[in-house]
């Protein structure tokens, strides 16, 4: 049996994924098991999840999803293309790079040798980061022959990039580089629209609805460029995320006439109207890069992965198109998936597996986490002193459906863990859609999160047709689809805005959008699936075939893991009742409900390490000391190196106790080092790479192109699995 | 460390990119020195100034 573990780490979202011959068996997220949202450590605990049962010495490959060589390229090249501008930005980014990214190699191994106790480790090798995105795209479709389009903020130089994927192959066939990206262009309106980078991109989303897109001309004139084909350049004058410190330039303020938007303060007609039409420029993009596609493959079908894929509006309305006759959304479409598209890489790429035809997506339903057995669900109960009902599997689902019919909140927990950002009815927080309070509720009761941002429904497969205009498969929430026109209803108010939140614009305005658009999960026919179940049994006795399904976390924390999490959101929340495996509780029976506080523990220095610095620290004062009275021709005493002597002993006997010295030695590092690090850095910056810089640049040399002309595409040359370039 | 001066011969010869010799020489060097520290008495000096 051939094992691949994939990895994603050190920028965001960590993940670990692993295939046993080709079948990708488990995958999880690093945040889940730390609680922290969009976890960039090393996925030591997702590795382990994924290992359970097997040891490291079993598995024949750790593939990392990205090049870091290239990466550090890119980033050095752009400094030149700035310098003498950026030495801000490149004092804050280099050290990171020295201590840690740079040896990424020896990096990997360590943590690597700790998770397999000291044993041998697997061959380390290397994916290009949109060779991981295609990956994950393609190879887990449903497809033998397929268009692939990844569109991200950046990977190592590539920003969107276009692949053909056949059974054999998938070849790269152009794409876009640094600093041009529709992804970074989205994510300087997220954040001038007062939303954080990399995660408010659904808000802006979601927000898009509330405005006018009257900002298109002006954003298409002076922002960006769009050829016909798609390809697109930015004005980089607008922008200063290239070696700023922000994502946008003064001249963007002044476009807009505005500063950008304080978080939390009023979201004015300006930035919802912003939001619209940045959201009507990235549909644009994205429906013309995929037709390009389209005429260039030939192909039918058509995958897409990369961050901005994840923006379900424009998937939706690419689909409507009906350019292709299919399109697989890969539903960990960020960083994450990128563990698994790695692996898929090298079992397919590297060791020449042809992709098999089976009709079906490769992802499982997402349903690739860890799961929990009544057992370890009932003794944590126990311990946190919950009240609870154990219900045999029929009557629970009755006993739900009903609860939900009677107007309240389910949290949700069954089964194996979803992998990527969406909830799918394993852990979900649900309620009923037809309830014309229920946004309002979870969003401000629940969730605790902004009152514009709608819910998405999951329907039953059969009944999709009688609620949504489409009637297409949609199982991973990828893609917005509209109500049926029978179920819409016209607000009589004449509310304006975020105002109009509270409308009700149809027989289920729990999930209707201002638009009457929904993020649609269909549930198809499966007797085995307990999400499936409970809709069907919630069917039966309502008449309606549609649940709200929201993820199963509050604002700020990620989707809870473990049944303690669980509890740990119920107890936190306003929610009604919690199902969790095979019992049921309720909120208002929970006296005695105790959950101890969550813990994350501080990185601490074991004995052994203190015990080496001890150590060292009475070697390296002893032979100062002696140096001292050596220079000054002192007379040498015994009683001299007494104190080193102790410190020595002391060490070894009490580590604990160098804790403290060890601090102090460390601050003293840190102290020195406000002076030293900005003389050493301004030294390499300013005598070394800004003159090159302005050398490359005469003779333009520069890789990074900051002029503002069509034509954008190019191609990058791969060495290999084995390199980290 | 040899490991790590393999893999930079081999990018440089691969993708051609000389512009970034003298660059990458000057970080290596500082880079090298916080791996080589690492876990020394020097460390928090070393690991601190960059």
């Amino acid at each position: 049996m051939t094992r691949i573990l994939g990895l994603s780490a050190y920028y965001h979202d960590s993940a670990a994924a692993l295939l046993e011959d080709g079948e990708l068996v488990a995958a999880a997220q690093e945040e889940r098991f730390t609680r922290q949202k969009h976890e960039a450590r090393f996925p030591a605990a997702a590795a382990r999840y994924c290992l359970a049962g097997t040891s490291l010495d079993e598995v024949d490959y750790v593939v990392f999803y990205d090049k870091p060589l290239l990466k550090f390229e890119r980033m050095l090249e752009t400094h030149l293309a700035y310098a003498p501008n950026g030495f801000n930005r490149f004092r804050q980014a280099m050290p990171v790079w020295l201590k840690e990214k740079l040896w990424l190699k020896k990096m990997l191994r360590q943590e690597l040798s700790q998770l397999s106790g000291g044993d041998a480790i697997p061959r380390l090798l290397f994916t290009q980061h949109h060779q991981a995105h295609a990956g994950s795209a393609f190879y887990c479709s449903p497809f033998q022959q397929s268009a692939v389009l990844c569109i991200d903020g950046v990977g190592e130089w590539a920003t969107t990039s276009a692949w053909s994927g056949t059974p054999d192959n998938l070849k790269p066939l152009w794409q876009i580089d640094f600093p041009h990206s529709i992804g970074l262009l989205y994510s300087a309106f997220t954040y001038y629209c007062g939303f954080s980078v990399n995660s408010g991109e659904y808000k802006l989303m979601g927000l898009a609805p509330y405005g006018k897109p009257r900002f298109v001309e002006l954003i298409k004139s002076e922002l960006i460029s769009i050829d016909p084909d798609g390809t697109y350049a930015l004005n980089l004058d607008y922008f200063d995320y290239c070696v700023g410190e922000r994502m946008i330039s003064e001249k963007f303020r002044a476009l807009f006439g505005a500063p950008e938007r304080l978080p939390e303060t009023e979201i004015t007609s300006l930035y919802r109207d912003l939001a619209a039409s940045i959201q009507a420029i990235t549909e644009e993009v994205v429906v013309k890069l995929a037709s390009s596609l389209r005429r260039e493959t030939g192909h039918t079908n058509l995958c897409l992965a990369g961050g901005v894929a994840l923006n379900c509006v424009a998937n939706g309305v690419l689909r409507r198109t009906g350019m292709f006759e299919h399109i697989w959304v890969q539903p960990a479409a960020g960083d994450a998936g990128c563990a698994i598209g790695a692996a898929f890489n090298v079992w397919h790429e590297h060791l020449g597996n042809p992709k098999s035809d089976t009709g079906q997506d490769r992802m499982k339903g997402c349903l690739l986490g860890p799961a929990y057995d009544n057992s370890i669900i009932e003794s944590e109960l126990i311990k946190a002193g919950a009240k609870y009902q154990k219900m045999e599997t029929q009557h629970l689902l009755r006993s739900t459906a009903s609860m939900l019919a009677n107007g309240n909140i389910v949290g949700w927990y069954q089964g194996r863990m979803e992998f990527g950002p969406r909830a799918l009815g394993a852990r979900s927080i649900l309620a009923d859609a037809r309830n014309p309070n229920m946004q309002q509720t979870l969003n401000l009761r629940i969730k605790f999160r902004e009152s514009f941002r709608p819910f998405a429904p999951a329907v039953l497969r059969e009944h999709l047709a009688k609620y949504f205009v489409s009637d297409q498969n949609s199982p991973y929430m990828m893609f917005v689809d509209y109500l049926v026109p029978e179920l819409r209803l016209t607000p009589d108010s004449k509310r304006d805005g975020l105002d109009r939140v509270n409308e009700v614009r149809s027989a289920l305005p729990g999930i209707t959008h201002l638009d009457y658009s929904a993020r649609v999960q269909t549930v198809g026919q499966d007797d085995k699936d307990p999400f499936y179940q409970l809709l069907l049994a919630f069917q039966q006795q309502t008449g309606c075939a549609v649940l709200i399904n929201t993820s199963f976390n509050v604002r700020g924390e990620p989707i809870v893991q473990s049944p303690l999490d669980a509890l740990r959101c119920f107890h936190a929340t306003e929610m009604d009742a919690l199902v969790i495996g095979s019992f049921i509780l309720h909120k208002k029976d929970q006296t005695t409900l105790s959950i101890p506080e969550l813990q994350i523990p501080a990185p601490v220095m074991t004995n052994a390490a203190l015990k080496k610095f001890s150590r060292s620290l009475a070697i390296l004062l002893s032979g100062f000391a002696l140096t001292v009275v050596w220079v000054n021709q002192l007379p040498i005493s015994p009683w001299l190196v007494l104190p080193f002597l102790v410190l020595f002993i002391w060490g070894e006997i009490i580590p604990g106790h160098m804790r403290a010295i060890h601090r102090g030695w460390h601050q003293l590092g840190v102290g020195l080092a406000r002076i030293t690090s900005p003389v050493i850095f301004s030294l390499v910056f300013f005598f070394i790479i800004t003159p090159l810089g302005l050398i490359q640049r005469l003779v333009r040399r520069s890789k990074i192109h900051r002029e503002y002309k069509p034509d954008r595409r190019s191609t990058t040359s791969n060495p290999g699995f084995e390199y980290p370039f | 460390m040899i490991e790590f001066i393999n893999d930079l011969l081999m990018f440089m010869g691969h993708h051609k990119n000389y512009w970034l010799i003298p660059i990458l020489l000057v970080l290596s060097i500082v880079g090298g020195l916080i791996v080589l520290t690492e876990g020394s008495v020097v460390a928090p000096f070393i690991y601190t100034l960059f």
